[in-house]
């Protein structure tokens, strides 16, 4: 099991100039490991992160995009899968902040944890890959070995516990002014 | 009763308004005459969606992205969808146009007086929302297109064009 701040750690040491979709916790703690103009955060409602993640790709096939979504939040929007391996944005990387729990909402356990396979659903769903991690070392050697470039969709579980705390800044994640400074660094 | 909106006057209004995104749940009134002829039409991507939902976020990811995308679908999932048109299009401040068929809309009558509750309660519901909303049925609610998806994108607010017939061919 990781921790979800070394392993976002572990991300945005090999970030060059990709896209990051991410969601509540993880959003949270993304824009203060990785902050950067080209963080989208502005999902709106639970489970959304991935299909704003798939306007992207599919508007900028030149860019890749990284989702960061969370366990419960694709529970919520389990049929993007089949959406997203439909549409089969090469440019496509689903990663899924397996925590098992709603963390945000009181830290409940997600449904039929830990019997479900996210990693399962998204090969079912005809994602072209499928990973699950749990050590940091694998994560790194999978981030070294070219995860980041590889043809998408790809679906990337990475199984985590809460880690460091940060400060939370909503501000930051739903302001539009900050989906409008987005959307100008975009288009440089 | 006026004559039914034609479908390729649709269409052709659609790309006057610089769409080229279609995202699209399938809807009786119009998968025959619009929805099928997008997907054969070189000139449009069609995404397809397993839930209507996804859709507002599919095309506010596109927006971002600099496209103009429209999605469409049935009022029975413009319903469904109301949490994402709060969240994602109404206070995200997205421009989500959405062309919604009106099924089981009796010709003629306006949707607050169809015998059907479902069809009653769509205006009064997005008038609650403060979104906009046209009622495209005749031939001349096709003037209609253009302007609305204008106003979505200088305001940064949805719009629902809600198609009342089954357009002619």
């Amino acid at each position: 099991m990781m921790q979800r701040d070394t392993c976002l750690k572990a991300l945005a040491r090999r970030r060059t100039d990709e896209i990051v979709v991410a969601v509540y916790m993880a959003a949270q703690e993304w824009i203060h490991i990785s902050p950067s103009e080209l963080n989208y955060t502005f999902t709106g409602a639970m489970g959304q992160g991935s299909s704003h993640a798939l306007g992207l790709a599919l508007g900028r096939p030149d860019r890749r995009v990284v989702v960061l979504d969370g366990d419960g939040s694709l529970l919520m929007n389990l049929g993007a899968l089949v959406t997203i391996a439909n549409a089969a944005p090469k440019n496509f990387i689903h990663c899924v902040c397996e925590n098992g729990t709603y963390e945000t909402n009181g830290a409940v356990s997600i449904p039929n944890r830990p019997r479900v396979s996210f990693a399962g659903l998204a090969r079912a769903a005809g994602y072209q890959k499928s990973h699950e991690f749990a050590t940091l070392e694998e994560w790194e050697r999978a981030l070294d070995g070219g995860l980041l470039m590889e043809d998408g969709p790809i679906l990337v579980d990475l199984k985590m516990e809460p880690g460091e705390k940060y400060p939370e800044d909503f501000r930051r994640l739903y302001n539009t002014e900050f989906r409008e400074a987005f959307k100008k660094a975009l288009a440089k | 009763m006026d004559a039914a909106v034609k479908a390729a006057d649709i269409m052709r209004e659609i790309k006057r308004a610089g769409i080229r995104f279609i995202v699209a749940l399938p809807d009786r009134v119009t998968s025959e005459r619009l929805l099928k002829p997008m997907l054969a039409d070189p000139e449009f991507r069609v995404v397809q969606v397993c839930k209507e939902d996804e859709g507002v976020s599919i095309c506010s990811g596109l927006y971002a992205a600099g496209h103009r995308a429209l999605l469409l679908i049935q009022y029975t999932g413009l319903l469904d969808s109301l949490n994402a048109m709060r969240g994602v299009a109404v206070e995200g401040k997205n421009p989500v146009c959405f062309m919604v068929g009106l099924l089981g809309k009796e010709p003629g009558v306006a949707p607050t007086q169809s015998k059907r509750y479902g069809l009653r309660v769509v205006e009064p519901v997005l008038d609650a929302m403060q979104v906009e909303h046209q009622l495209i049925e005749t031939a001349d609610d096709t003037a209609k297109i253009v302007p609305a998806i204008a106003r979505a994108y200088e305001n940064l607010t949805p719009t629902v064009m809600l198609i009342g017939r089954e357009p002619a061919s």
